[in-house]
């Protein structure tokens, strides 16, 4: 039994986490596309058109990683956690229905026209077709989103004598307090990605004197919207869903921010440290006193519940993990600040394009927008242990009942082969796009 | 209620299987039948634009099923583990065998991408016939044994096979006898289909060729129907109860036969289109006419301890399946306009599209 839920949990992790690898630079670079090909109907310069259609090709490449590896997952709920599926089908499947029909079918519909149907329809409708990918994704984001957040924070149901969690209020579904601060975050992170990919394979072109012209034009709309991103990512979006988790999940804050004692007068907040279960503190501490406090209630000394005043089978199962994967996330939130600013501030002066350290940084920074945004997910994830519908439903009740460890590790491993050679494939394609890089054209 | 959602679900499954069920056929033929590189380019032409789209009607017919059938969502998936996965799995190769082929001119690189959207068309042919048959047999609930449950009473989990191949055995698996034949007749009605939608679709040397060999194949059909029909009354005693007792049921299969017999016409008909037209006819009539001869079952139990799943039984509450109406009224008819825009934009044949190149 014990195995047997660690394999589900495995998989589900290994395989969801691979999957949002995909979606996030598809709803981010949507956005993008959108914009190139908006600035080419406006301006009518063709080098819009033609960036246009050079991310066009990553993205189709990118989507179809995203499908094939989606559809495991919509799959999983029955396979491997049957139980979960039985007692909230009736309210997840709703949200999760929804998105296969309103946007699924939108996204992959239009995908169809969007990449080979510019010469038949004219650059309005092609402009109109990108537009309503765009839409698709991003709708399927907030559905997706809206079933993630009923997990966290359920609303608008009640539970049957046979334990069936039914819903009693649709309305409710949409206007959880959780889902639109999350939904938001959760987006900006994906333009974040997106703005980093953009900006880096532009300072690429730029470093290796390849494709200057769109090196430049990469690079600049690419810093422009990862400054952006970045900021609203922290503030706002980012101060209020932690506010949600202190609100609805206390002891999920305690453990993410690593505050193993409630301390009187106002809690500090922890830049450095490593959480020591053994003795229920912080290694190496590096804090600041009170900010915590502040940043949560505005209230320099207002009272933040430590991890001691739980009862310790509710604490989060792996309390390390969740700290170090949000500090990670903010972390690197504060990094793609600075450094976004610090290149925001040389395009201003005119000086971004030569300055080879900042060309560099931004080059290499290619990877990190996917870590943050993965430990963002680990954020939410391992601090909803050990429930899978919080405060109801624990997660070792949700797994599919007759299906054997012996059988899970099989296709566990089925997917880790498989995924590693996608993974692969894809990396050697985006190269290869990226080698070749965009070509100009004449309309 | 119940009744409404079982309708929209199977009609969402029989689009599934009539255009999805095209891409199949078309890999099959990309198998077996298109030998030269122009051929070859026709299969893709044609279904290029289109199958992810097509694709979509399987996850959104899972969601439907999870959302307003959860009881059978749950029962059925963990049950049918193994060949579900395996599922995921060729799925996987068709779209990357489909989508990664033009990246390199490069003959070895062509070759392996062109056997795995063919190979795994094939597979998924057999396979979700082969689900088909599982249904219909029926699967022993709660996993019985010397009369005792083992599980509760809606879950069971099936091997791959049982030694004996047989349907009616003690210990069932996925693959035996009687489905596999049910896989076997997915596997050529979908070759007959695919082959048709590129008769549609295109203008390709290939098609005269294929012509003939619809005609062959519907022979070959039309026997393995009628064996089928034969051999039903031993996985179902009384097969055609649910016909006798409501007359208007005899609409399915007389689409079926419809299908089935208009197609030895191929060779005569005055619009490409005809063809596919008939053998949609028939994937649709047998689709629903199987669905039928169950009824309200949507999973027999084989055990005489645990009763069957039927729509009653595994159907989410009465509030969540009303509201669900309206988003998906709303839902529907979108779908049905990308459609329209996206086969009014691509109408016609299909040649030049150039398909997966880079
Ligand atoms: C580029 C990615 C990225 C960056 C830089 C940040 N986040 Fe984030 N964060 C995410 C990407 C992300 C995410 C992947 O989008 C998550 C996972 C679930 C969600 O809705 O968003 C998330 C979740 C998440 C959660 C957990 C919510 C929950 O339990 O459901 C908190 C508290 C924060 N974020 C807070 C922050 C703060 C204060 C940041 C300040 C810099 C920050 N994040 C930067
Ligand atoms: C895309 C970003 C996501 C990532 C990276 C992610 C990551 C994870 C991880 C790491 C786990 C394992 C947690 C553990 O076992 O300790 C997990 C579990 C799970 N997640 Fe997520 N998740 C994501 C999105 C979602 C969404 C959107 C949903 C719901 C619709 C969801 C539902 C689940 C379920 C059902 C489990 C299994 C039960 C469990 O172990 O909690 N996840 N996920
Ligand atoms: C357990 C949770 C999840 C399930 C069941 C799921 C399911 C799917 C499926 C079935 C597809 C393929 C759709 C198609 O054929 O067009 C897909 C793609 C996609 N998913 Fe997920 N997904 C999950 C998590 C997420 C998360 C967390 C996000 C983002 C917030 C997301 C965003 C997308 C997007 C934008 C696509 C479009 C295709 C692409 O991005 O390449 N998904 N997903």
């Amino acid at each position: 039994m014990e195995d047997m839920l660690f394999y589900d949990r495995m998989q589900f992790a290994f395989t969801i986490t691979f999957h949002y690898l995909f979606p996030q630079l598809t709803m981010g670079l949507s956005l993008m596309i959108v914009y190139f090909k908006w600035k080419f109907l406006r301006t009518q310069i063709i080098k819009y058109n033609d960036a246009a259609k050079f991310w066009m090709k990553i993205f189709a490449l990118n989507f179809a990683m995203g499908v094939v590896t989606g559809i495991p997952m919509e799959f999983q709920f029955g396979t491997n956690w049957a139980k979960f599926s039985e007692l909230t089908g009736g309210i997840i499947g709703q949200t999760l229905a929804m998105e296969g029909m309103f946007s699924f079918f939108l996204e992959s519909s239009f995908l169809g026209l969007f990449l080979f149907g510019e010469k038949l329809m004219g650059q309005k409708l092609h402009f109109l077709t990108g537009f309503l990918v765009f839409l698709g994704s991003w709708a399927s984001g907030y559905l997706i989103i809206a079933t993630h957040s009923w997990m966290q924070n359920p609303v608008g149901f009640e539970i049957l004598e046979n334990g069936k969690f039914v819903l009693n209020n649709f309305g409710a579904l949409f206007s959880n307090p959780w889902l639109l601060p999350s939904y938001l975050h959760n987006q900006l992170a994906s333009v974040i990605t997106a703005s980093f990919v953009v900006a880096s394979i532009g300072a690429f072109y730029l470093l290796s004197k390849k494709h200057n012209e769109f090196g430049k034009l990469f690079l600049k709309t690419g810093v422009i919207f990862g400054l952006v991103s970045s900021v609203l990512v922290a503030f706002p979006t980012g101060d209020l869903v932690a506010k949600n988790v202190v609100k609805y999940q206390p002891v999920t804050f305690a453990a993410m921010e690593g505050i193993f004692e409630t301390e009187e007068g106002g809690s500090e907040i922890v830049l450095i440290g490593q959480p020591d279960m053994e003795f229920k503190k912080l290694d190496n501490k590096i804090a600041v006193p009170n900010v915590l406090s502040f940043l949560t209630y505005q209230k320099w000394h207002a009272q933040i519940k430590g991890l001691n005043e739980f009862d310790e089978k509710d604490y989060p199962t792996n309390i390390p993990g969740l700290y170090y994967s949000y500090h990670i996330m903010v972390g690197l939130g504060t990094i793609f600040i600075g450094l976004m600013g610090i290149a925001a501030f040389q395009l201003w002066r005119k000086k971004l394009y030569t300055s080879k350290w900042i060309l560099w940084s931004i080059m290499f920074m290619l990877p990190f927008p996917y870590i943050a945004n993965t430990t963002g997910w680990y954020t939410a994830e391992l601090g909803r242990q050990p429930w899978l519908v919080y405060n109801l439903l624990r997660t070792s009740e949700g797994a599919s009942p007759t299906v054997s460890a012996g059988n899970t590790l099989f296709t566990l491993l089925g997917f880790i082969g498989l995924y590693l050679l996608l993974g692969m494939l894809f990396l050697i394609l985006a190269g290869k796009i990226i080698k070749k890089g965009p070509e100009l054209q004449n309309l | 209620m119940e009744l409404f959602w079982y309708i929209v679900l199977m009609g969402m499954l029989g689009m599934y299987v009539i255009l999805d069920g095209y891409d199949f056929g078309a890999g099959i033929v990309h198998l077996f039948f298109a030998k030269k590189e122009k051929d070859k380019k026709a299969v893709t032409n044609a279904i290029g634009p289109f199958w992810d789209a097509n694709e979509v009607w399987l996850i959104a017919s899972g969601g439907v099923l999870f959302f307003a059938f959860p009881t059978l969502y749950a029962s059925s998936f963990s049950g049918f583990y193994l060949p579900l996965i395996m599922i995921l799995w060729l799925l996987i190769f068709r779209a990357i065998g489909l989508e990664l082929r033009g990246q390199y001119h490069n003959e070895m690189w062509e070759s392996i991408w062109d056997k795995a959207f063919g190979i795994a068309s094939l597979l998924l042919a057999l396979f979700f016939g082969v689900a088909l048959g599982n249904v219909v047999r029926g699967v022993n609930l709660g996993m019985v044994e010397n009369g005792e449950s083992a599980y509760e009473a809606h879950y069971f989990f099936l091997p791959l096979w049982n030694p004996t191949f047989s349907p009616t055995a003690e210990h069932l698996g996925i693959i035996d006898w009687f489905t596999l034949l049910l896989g076997i007749i997915s596997v050529v009605a979908l070759t007959i289909h695919g082959a048709n939608w590129i008769i549609f679709k295109t203008n390709a040397e290939l098609n005269t060729r294929l012509k003939s060999i619809i005609f062959k194949l519907n022979f070959v059909l039309l026997a393995l129907v009628i064996t089928s029909i034969l051999i039903w009354h031993i996985i179902e005693p009384k097969p055609f109860t649910n016909f006798l007792d409501k007359p208007f049921l005899w609409l399915f299969p007389t689409i079926t036969i419809t299908g089935l017999v208009g197609q030895f016409w191929i060779k005569k008909f005055k619009k490409d289109g005809y063809g596919f037209l008939f053998s949609a006819l028939f994937l649709f009539g047998g689709f629903a006419s199987t669905a039928a001869s169950i009824f309200p079952k949507v999973l027999p139990s084989t055990n005489s301890i645990n009763p069957s799943l039927t729509i009653y039984n595994v159907a989410a509450d009465e509030y969540g399946l009303s509201v669900g109406v309206y988003w998906f009224a709303i839902a529907i008819v979108l779908v049905a306009v990308y459609m329209f825009v996206q086969y009014r934009i691509f109408n016609g044949k299909m040649d030049d599209v150039g398909y997966g190149e880079h």
